[in-house]
Parts: C-alpha cells; sequence; structure tokens
C-alpha cells in the first residue's frame, strides 16, 4: 500500500519514462521478437524496433519533450524514419494520433488515458487496415483499449487503466496463437501461421505493460 | 513546370532504377527517388519520403508511386504529417509501368488528376481513362465515344525503321495527354504510352486513328505529322 502512486494524472515524465522503458523492454526481447517473426514473417520485426526505439532514447538524451504530446509526436516520427518495415508506420501513427488526442495537456487524467488509447487503436487500424482475428497488432489493441475504457468509466485511476489495458493486450496476443494471419507476409502462409504468435501484437503487449510500470501499477 | 513523382521503394537501388528508367522519357519531369532506410537498408523511410515531397513540389503536383506494404503505409503516413496536402496523392499502381506512364504524361503537361489516372490504368487495357477522368472531376465536356459520326478520322503508315518503339510512343501520348481529346490508334487509348507500345506497330504498319472531343483536329495532325517525319528518326 505504502509504495503505491494512486496520482490522478499522468504527465511528461510519465510519456518520457514510459518511452525509455519501451526502449529497454524491446531492447530485451529483441531476440524473442525476431524468433516470432522469423516464424511467420521476414524476421525483422525485434531488430526493427529495437532500432526505432534506441533512437528515441537518443532523440530524448538531446532535448526534454515539454509536453506528453510533444514526446508522443517526437515517438512518431522518429519510429517513422527509422524502423523501416511496417512497424514503423503503424507505431508511428499510433503514436501521432495519440499525440493528436492529448493535445498541448501537461496533466493527462484516466479519461484521457484512454482517449489516446483509443485514438493510436484507430491509428493502427486505418494505416494498417485490419480488423479483429486478422493476427495483427490489433488483436492486442482492440481488447486493451476497451478495457482502459471500461476503467476509465468506472473511475480507476489512469495507473489501474494502463494496467488494464496492459492485462488486456496480454491476453490479446495470446489470442494470435490459433488464428490464421489476413494482413501482413504471414498471410501468405495460410495455415502454417497456426500455433504462431504474431509479433506485433507481442510487441504491442509488452509496449503497453510498460506504460502502466512507468505509471506504477502494481508497485 | 510538371507534375512531379515521388518513388517509395524498400529498395535503394530500386526507387533509383525507376527514376532512371523514367526519366530517359520524361527529361522535364521532377522525379524523385525515395528509397530505402536512412542508413541504406531495405525499408522505408518517412524522412526520406517528406523530404523528396519537398524536392517533387513545384506547385503543379505531386504523385507517389511505392511498391510494398510498408512502403504504402510510409507514404500515407507523410501526407497524414503535411496535413493531407490537395497537390500530393498516391496512385494505386504498378511501379514500374505506373512510373513510366505517370513520367511521360507529366511530360506532356498534363494536370495531377491525369498523370494519376495514367499510372493507375496502366496495366489496365480496357479501364477507365479520359472521359471516367473528366466526369468525375467535375468538368463538363460533352463527349462522344471514339468512332462516332462526329469523329476525326484518319489513317497513317510509319515510315520510320523501328516504328511505335517506346520513344515515339511515348512522344505521342505525352502530346496527346495534354489535349482534351478521347483518341483511340488501332484500338487502343492513344494517351497512354503503355498501351501505344502493347501494339508493337512495326515499320509499314497502317494506324488508324480515330479522336473526338474539341482537340480532335489538333490530336490527329499531330499524330499525322510525327508519323510522316517517322518521329524524327529519318
Amino acid at each position: 500500500m505504502g509504495d503505491v502512486r494512486v496520482a490522478q494524472s499522468l504527465d511528461t515524465a510519465w510519456a518520457v519514462d514510459w518511452l525509455r522503458r519501451s526502449a529497454a523492454v524491446v531492447a530485451e526481447n529483441r531476440v524473442m521478437l525476431i524468433e516470432l517473426d522469423r516464424e511467420i514473417g521476414d524476421g525483422d520485426h525485434g531488430e526493427n524496433l529495437d532500432r526505432g526505439f534506441s533512437a528515441i532514447v537518443a532523440k530524448l538524451a538531446l532535448e526534454e519533450p515539454a509536453t506528453p504530446g510533444a514526446a508522443f509526436k517526437m515517438a512518431a516520427m522518429t519510429l517513422m524514419s527509422k524502423v523501416g518495415g511496417a512497424a514503423g508506420p503503424l507505431y508511428g501513427t499510433a503514436f501521432l494520433r495519440a499525440a493528436t488526442a492529448v493535445g498541448e495537456n501537461a496533466e493527462l487524467d484516466s479519461t484521457l488515458v484512454a482517449a489516446a488509447l483509443a485514438a493510436a487503436r484507430d491509428g493502427v487500424v486505418a494505416r494498417g487496415k485490419a480488423e479483429v482475428g486478422e493476427k495483427t497488432m490489433i488483436d492486442a489493441w482492440t481488447p486493451a483499449v476497451d478495457a482502459a475504457t471500461a476503467a476509465a468509466a468506472d473511475g480507476r485511476s489512469p495507473a489501474e487503466v494502463l494496467d488494464a489495458a496492459a492485462t488486456a493486450a496480454q491476453a490479446g496476443a495470446e489470442s494470435t496463437d490459433p488464428l490464421i494471419a489476413r494482413k501482413g507476409r504471414a498471410s501468405y502462409l495460410g495455415e502454417r501461421a497456426i500455433g504462431h504468435r504474431d509479433p506485433g501484437a507481442a510487441s504491442s503487449a509488452l509496449i503497453l505493460r510498460t506504460a502502466a510500470d512507468a505509471a506504477g501499477a502494481g508497485a | 513546370m510538371s507534375v512531379g513523382l515521388v518513388i517509395v521503394s524498400h529498395s535503394k537501388q530500386l526507387a533509383d532504377g525507376v527514376v532512371e528508367l523514367a526519366a530517359q522519357m520524361a527529361q522535364d519531369v521532377t522525379l524523385v527517388a525515395a528509397g530505402g532506410t536512412d542508413d541504406g537498408g531495405i525499408g522505408t523511410s518517412l524522412e526520406k519520403v517528406m523530404t523528396a515531397l519537398g524536392e517533387a513540389d513545384s506547385g503543379q503536383g505531386v504523385l507517389i508511386l511505392t511498391d510494398l506494404g510498408s512502403a504504402v503505409m510510409t507514404a500515407e503516413s507523410a501526407l497524414e504529417f503535411l496535413g493531407n496536402p490537395d497537390g500530393m496523392v498516391m496512385a494505386n499502381a504498378a511501379l514500374v509501368e505506373g512510373a513510366i506512364a505517370a513520367a511521360v504524361t507529366a511530360q506532356g503537361g498534363a494536370s495531377l488528376d491525369m498523370v494519376q489516372k495514367a499510372a493507375e490504368t496502366a496495366l489496365n487495357p480496357g479501364g477507365p481513362t479520359v472521359l471516367d477522368l473528366t466526369s468525375t472531376a467535375g468538368v463538363s465536356v460533352v463527349e462522344t465515344p471514339a468512332g462516332a459520326d462526329n469523329a476525326v478520322n484518319a489513317t497513317m503508315t510509319l515510315i520510320n525503321p523501328l516504328g511505335l518503339h517506346a520513344r515515339p510512343a511515348a512522344v505521342l501520348a505525352g502530346a496527346l495527354g495534354a489535349m482534351d481529346v478521347d483518341i483511340e490508334i488501332n484500338g487502343v487509348d492513344g494517351q497512354s504510352v503503355m498501351m501505344l507500345m502493347t501494339l508493337g506497330a512495326g515499320k509499314g504498319t497502317d494506324l488508324v486513328v480515330s479522336a473526338t472531343g474539341p482537340d480532335a483536329e489538333r490530336a490527329v495532325d499531330l499524330v499525322r505529322t510525327e508519323v510522316e517525319n517517322g518521329f524524327g528518326e529519318l
């Protein structure tokens, strides 16, 4: 109880911490993501994301963003420029739409956090044209957004909203195991994709978990 | 000044190669390659695409052609970053054929709509062409199908040794593309460089030309002059 942060809003320091933690988690799981992608894709997901998030950390060292929105926009631009593969525009658009959703606000309450996640998910849908059940990032993002929206409506703290999102994203990522892919490189594999987790859904779950960790969820 | 083209590919060599190929047939068109990642690897880069869009934009519009998956998404993201400007559009086209058709059409001074259409119909002979374009663009033009009673018709014989090969096809399609005309040459769209090349018309082949629209006379005269001069190759 004593260590739990029950802040009612999240600030720029949280956004920056989230990005730094994401870089660390992506680096730690680089090989796992590469192996998932090698099973059903072109094997570059871990490598590409690691390069993109490392570039974000390098930019953060040069300049601290002024607002959470500015941090997200910088992340968007960097991922789109450095990742190279499909994850670049997909995650980039997610961060870009999240930046637009939070605007100039210095503090994000639960409602705004849930709205940012929803805008990010909508961006991924718009860019990738995927739906739930097609073995993509969306299978992690959509349950995450649903859980976050419900938690915000229940009056939960931002950390609890993100914790709910992260838990749902992990379950969503696991739900891709038995699916046949309908989008992306894996769609060429047909039934051979069955039994493999979608790498984009897996990385989405990791990155949403770090958002909750940075907010102090479960501390 | 003409419409500019941006070629987005996962591979730097592929984007550069498409630009090189298209430039041969469209010397005055700004063609910019945005291929590979920032460090020269396989992939696409928002920064490269945005820089290329800036270079290709002369105020007449920019058409973007892409290869696979994430190239499309990166190009869309670049447009989103720029606030989806009116003068920049993506072509849903085969990269090589579309780029050549678009470049030749741009060389003729055609509008962005026409250049986009040229790219998108490069692989589809029976597809909608100028007629469809003028109506969707909201331009009120009374069109009559080629071959109708008031069409301008002519038949001429190719006299240059190589016939209607790539360069003459580009010359004709480029010039005709800038005119307000619906023109068929041996049954194919005279404004499409790809279609003219598919005719494989060699020396001695008769070209049956039929044109309608405000520029019909001028268009047929242009074809006749070029054919009679052997496209400057005699």
